[in-house]
Formats: structure tokens, C-alpha cells, sequence
């Protein structure tokens, strides 16, 4: 049976500024939340910002089942994301959920995270997740430079912490695709990639030449979030499916990019 | 005690409030949200003769109060429609109105006979006014006597009520009105959305894969309240008014310009409770000044 979709007024309890481009919203329920499970999302309603017709959707970065809370890792885009990094604790915020299925459990306990930029959203809960299944956790970050990397400890505290950036300020240099890691990319039972198209198409390529599973969540723009417009749409084997509803996340075989 | 029903043609809506093709899905996708039993009228995504899979991605930009799509009616055709849709949502508790779609006068012939079979499908609303398909779609809902001949080919076969639902993008909204009515239309339902473009400037490219697509959400509000208008003077059939509605004022706003009922679209994916917040404001607009049917509505500009 799938939770049912509400829509609730949730409280802002933290909104923390992780650098000048990347926020973190902490909101809490009024009533309990469901189990969210890693890879869904939500749709937010951006109040008194006129520019910002449409819901905004974020993944769930961080689910706190003890406070009733859950996180959204923002990147500042336009004037919609500007206007939710301005929010203070105690104000209010529209939110649908849950949306959209969820990342696949490993048919083994050795997993890949690669996540570039705020497309390690998803990953955190993920990471946390396939923690607490005894699943060994090894994380991939890409960034442009050092100064950039937010949330180190709390990947470090989910498993093996692997860092690029792109002028070699710290880690490997260069994309994340270019890492060591991948040399030996065989010993993971599967992959979950969170990032830009272009590096979640190398990742998935990688994956295929080896063999090893992926899953990939994507990011398609969308009207709805439940699966109305249709405008979200991916090629797949199945035919065109909505990201919102049989996606976010996608095993790389069934999708045709 | 406000009397919130209307009847159009035949069809008797518990309140004016319907749901807009294409933006409700089947309605099975809104149970969470909505009571649907307490809606007007639901109209269903377009239905085609065959199987379509719709334009590429990407097919929606997001606009100044409002959004472009060029979907494209994807859906998996009519004979799908009926085997495995309609008997979820036949005995839903609201007429359930099917849109039909097609590029040739055949193809929507041949829709509209098979869904004349269906008992429980109260009318259909003739979508001759995508602007999203290479070919057909808007081509018949520009072109009066093009727009009479496909009305009066599916008027032979389809014996309920029949909406045509017209696109703005014409000189004339009149004279279209009156092409289909002289067509054999019960009833009239516009505006579809404006034919728009969205161009991303840093990429320098369009936004949307096919270029341009069709304009919805309040940015088109005034220029449907303006058909609205114009064809409810024009003609005598019932109009169902329908362009950026977002809020009761909206909707009491189309019924003074001259709807007998609105259909609620783009207002849907944002909040998809909005129909029941529409329906109640409806109803504390009239007890406000005291109106006891919203029939009094229609066509009430002082």
C-alpha cells in the first residue's frame, strides 16, 4: 500500500547556510510524518515570490524519525531558492509528500555513492540507510574546489569518504568520474548516482562496461510531482515514464538516454 | 441555502466547478487530495485513436504566472482507454467527460463513436485546439469551416452531449464559436492554452524540445475572460469558461463574462485541493451578497 500524498503547512526549525550557494532547510510536521524512504521527494510551494509560479522539488537529504523532521539540501538557482534560503526558524512552508519511489537495496553489502555538487542530496539518507542494513558504504563527492565540500563528517560517519575537486584542493583532481576508484569498481554490488546528466551518463556507462548494477535519480523538470503533467518524462524500455511517479530513480539498464 | 447547481445541454453539474483536460489525469490520481464526488465534472486527459507517446523532453517551462507544455496527448489510445480506464472511473460520483483528440477527421470520428458506447460517459469534449501535434489538433480549431466539418462529422455519431473546446490562437473567437455550433456543438468550452515560447538565453536555444508550446496558469487569464465574453454574446449554447483560474474570484469572474461552469487546469498541479477550495468560495461569494443560485451568475456583469 503506498502512503498517502498530503499536503501540510511544516515549520522551519533550521535553515543553515552551508556556503553561498547551498542551504539546508530543516522542517518539522505538525502531525507524524510518514516513512520516508530514501530517494523520495517533496514539492514545495514558494510563498510571495511572484517569479515562483510552480512547486519546487527537493529529495529528502536527511529524515529524523525521533524529532519528526526532515532536511532539504537547496543549491541557489533562481529567485524561488533565493526566497527559501531567507526563511527563518518558526516560519511556515507548504510541502507535498511523499513523492516518488526509491533507491533498490543491494544484492550484496558493497555499494558505490557518487554524488557531484547538490546531487548529493539524496545521498546522505541513503548513505544512513543502507547503514543502518550493515551495507559498507563507499561515498564519492565531486566538487569544483575545496572550499566548496560541505557535510564532510557526516558522510565520514556513513562509511569510506572519497573526495575530487576540479583544481585539486583536495582528493583526487579532476571529475568524479575520473577517480582510482574506479579501477576497481567490480567489487561493488551496485552504484547510486546523484549529479549533473552528463556525469550520471559516464557513471552509467561505467557501470555497464563492468557489469555492476546502478541507479541513478534524476531531476527532470515537472509541473505536478504526482504524476498529472506528464511533462517530466523519461525514454525508457517501459516507454516514456514520469519521473515523478516511476522515477526519481531509475536502474541505468531500463533507462534510454 | 445556496443552490450551486447548473445544467448545461443536458448534463446536470452538481456545482460549476469541472476539472480541465489533461491537467486532472484520469481522476484516479487525485484521490488523495479530493473528494471527487463533490466536482462539477471531470474532464480526462485527451484520448487519440492510437497509442501516442507524446513530444520529447523537455515539454514544460515554467513562465511569468504561468507555464508552457508541449506534452503532445500522449496517452495510449482509445480502445486502452475503455478496457482498462473507464471501468475504474465510470461510477465515480461526478460526470466524467472524455476528451477526444485526433489528427484526422476519421481519427476522431472513430473515437468518438466508441466512446458513444460507453453508458456512463455523460459527454465528450472535442479537442480540436492542441497546439502540441505536427498534425491535426489546432489545424481544426483555426479554420472555421475545417472546425464545422470535423463538429459535424462526430455530431452523426455521437449521440450525447458534445463540447467543443476551442484555441484562442484566432483572430476571430466568434466566428469559430459559430463554426462549430453550425456544426452541431452543444456546447462551447474555452480557452485551450495560447501557442508561447521560452528561450534560455545562456544556451541560446528554446527551452522546450519542440520550440514553441501552449501557454497556461493566470498569465492568460484576461485574454480568456475576453473570449469568454465575446462568444457568450455570440452564440446561444452554453460556454464553459476556463483560462488561468486560480481562485473562486477567478471562477465567479469567468461565470460574470458568461460561463455557465469553469474548468479548474494548470491551478491543479500546484494545489490539487484548489477545486474544493473553489467550490467553497463559490458558495461564500453568494451567501456574501445574498445570491441563492449561482445561476444568477451567468452572464451577470451590472
Amino acid at each position: 500500500m503506498k502512503e498517502k500524498k498530503v499536503l501540510h503547512d511544516l515549520i522551519v526549525i533550521e535553515n543553515i547556510q552551508l556556503n553561498k550557494r547551498h542551504f539546508i532547510l530543516e522542517l518539522q510536521a505538525p502531525g507524524l510524518l510518514p516513512q520516508f524512504l530514501p530517494g523520495q521527494f517533496v514539492q514545495v510551494l514558494v510563498k510571495d515570490s511572484p517569479s515562483t509560479f510552480l512547486r519546487r522539488p527537493f529529495s529528502i537529504h536527511a529524515f529524523d524519525t525521533v524529532k519528526n523532521s526532515f532536511r532539504l539540501l537547496i543549491q541557489i538557482k533562481g529567485e524561488g531558492t533565493r526566497h527559501l534560503s531567507l526563511l527563518k526558524p518558526g516560519e511556515k512552508l507548504n510541502v507535498m509528500y511523499p513523492l516518488g519511489n526509491s533507491f533498490t537495496l543491494p544484492n550484496g553489502k558493497n555499494v558505490l555513492l557518487v554524488g557531484g555538487g547538490c546531487g548529493v542530496a539524496p545521498l546522505l539518507f541513503l548513505a544512513r540507510w543502507l547503514k543502518e542494513q550493515n551495507v559498507n558504504v563507499t561515498m564519492l563527492t565531486g566538487w569544483k574546489r575545496k572550499e566548496d565540500i560541505f557535510e564532510k563528517e557526516a558522510y565520514q560517519q556513513c562509511g569510506n569518504l572519497l573526495i575530487t575537486t576540479e583544481d585539486g584542493s583536495e582528493g583526487e583532481t579532476g571529475m568524479v568520474t575520473s577517480h582510482s576508484i574506479f579501477k576497481s569498481v567490480k567489487t561493488f554490488d551496485r552504484i547510486y548516482c546523484c549529479g549533473p546528466d552528463r556525469m550520471m551518463k559516464a557513471i552509467s556507462h561505467i557501470a555497464t562496461r563492468k557489469g555492476v548494477e546502478c541507479d541513478v535519480s534524476l531531476e527532470n523538470t515537472m509541473a505536478c510531482g504526482f504524476g498529472v503533467c506528464l511533462c517530466c518524462i523519461t525514454p525508457t524500455t517501459k516507454g516514456n515514464q514520469r519521473v515523478c511517479m516511476e522515477g526519481p530513480v531509475f536502474n541505468t539498464k531500463e533507462l534510454k538516454w | 441555502m445556496v443552490d450551486l447547481s447548473v445544467k448545461i445541454a443536458h448534463l446536470n453539474l452538481k456545482n460549476p466547478v469541472m476539472t480541465a483536460s489533461g491537467t486532472f489525469g484520469y481522476g484516479e490520481e487525485f484521490r488523495d487530495f479530493v473528494d471527487l464526488g463533490r466536482l462539477g465534472g471531470i474532464v480526462v486527459k485527451a484520448v487519440t485513436g492510437d497509442n501516442r507517446d507524446g513530444n520529447a523532453y523537455p515539454r514544460m517551462a515554467e513562465t511569468p504566472s504561468g507555464m508552457l507544455n508541449s506534452v503532445g496527448l500522449q496517452n495510449k489510445g482509445v480502445d486502452y482507454f475503455i478496457k482498462e480506464i473507464y471501468p475504474a472511473i465510470k461510477d465515480f460520483d461526478t460526470n466524467v467527460i472524455v476528451n477526444v483528440s485526433g489528427s484526422t477527421i476519421e481519427e476522431y470520428v472513430a473515437v468518438a463513436e466508441k466512446i458513444n458506447e460507453l453508458k456512463k460517459i455523460p459527454a465528450i469534449e472535442l479537442n480540436i485546439s492542441c497546439p502540441n501535434v505536427k498534425q491535426g489538433g489546432m489545424v481544426f480549431g483555426t479554420n472555421p469551416s475545417i472546425a464545422t466539418e470535423v463538429t459535424s462529422a462526430v455530431r452523426k455519431v455521437y449521440k450525447r452531449d458534445l463540447i467543443v473546446k476551442l484555441s484562442p490562437n484566432v483572430t476571430s473567437i466568434q466566428e469559430m464559436a459559430k463554426a462549430v455550433v453550425d456544426g452541431g456543438a452543444d456546447i462551447i468550452s474555452l480557452i485551450n492554452t495560447l501557442l508561447g515560447m521560452a528561450i534560455d538565453a545562456d544556451k541560446r536555444k528554446p527551452i522546450l524540445s519542440t520550440i514553441t508550446g501552449g501557454l497556461s496558469g493566470p498569465a492568460i487569464k484576461p485574454v480568456a475572460l475576453r473570449m469568454v465574453w465575446q462568444v457568450s454574446n455570440a452564440v446561444k449554447v452554453p460556454v464553459i469558461g476556463m483560462g488561468g483560474i486560480m481562485n473562486a474570484t477567478d471562477a465567479i469572474e469567468f461565470m460574470l463574462a458568461g460561463a455557465s461552469a469553469v474548468q479548474v487546469g494548470t491551478a491543479n498541479f500546484i494545489d490539487p485541493t484548489i477545486t474544493m477550495k473553489i467550490i467553497d468560495g463559490i458558495e461564500a461569494y453568494c451567501r456574501l451578497y445574498k445570491i441563492r443560485s449561482v445561476k444568477e451568475l451567468i452572464g451577470g456583469l451590472n
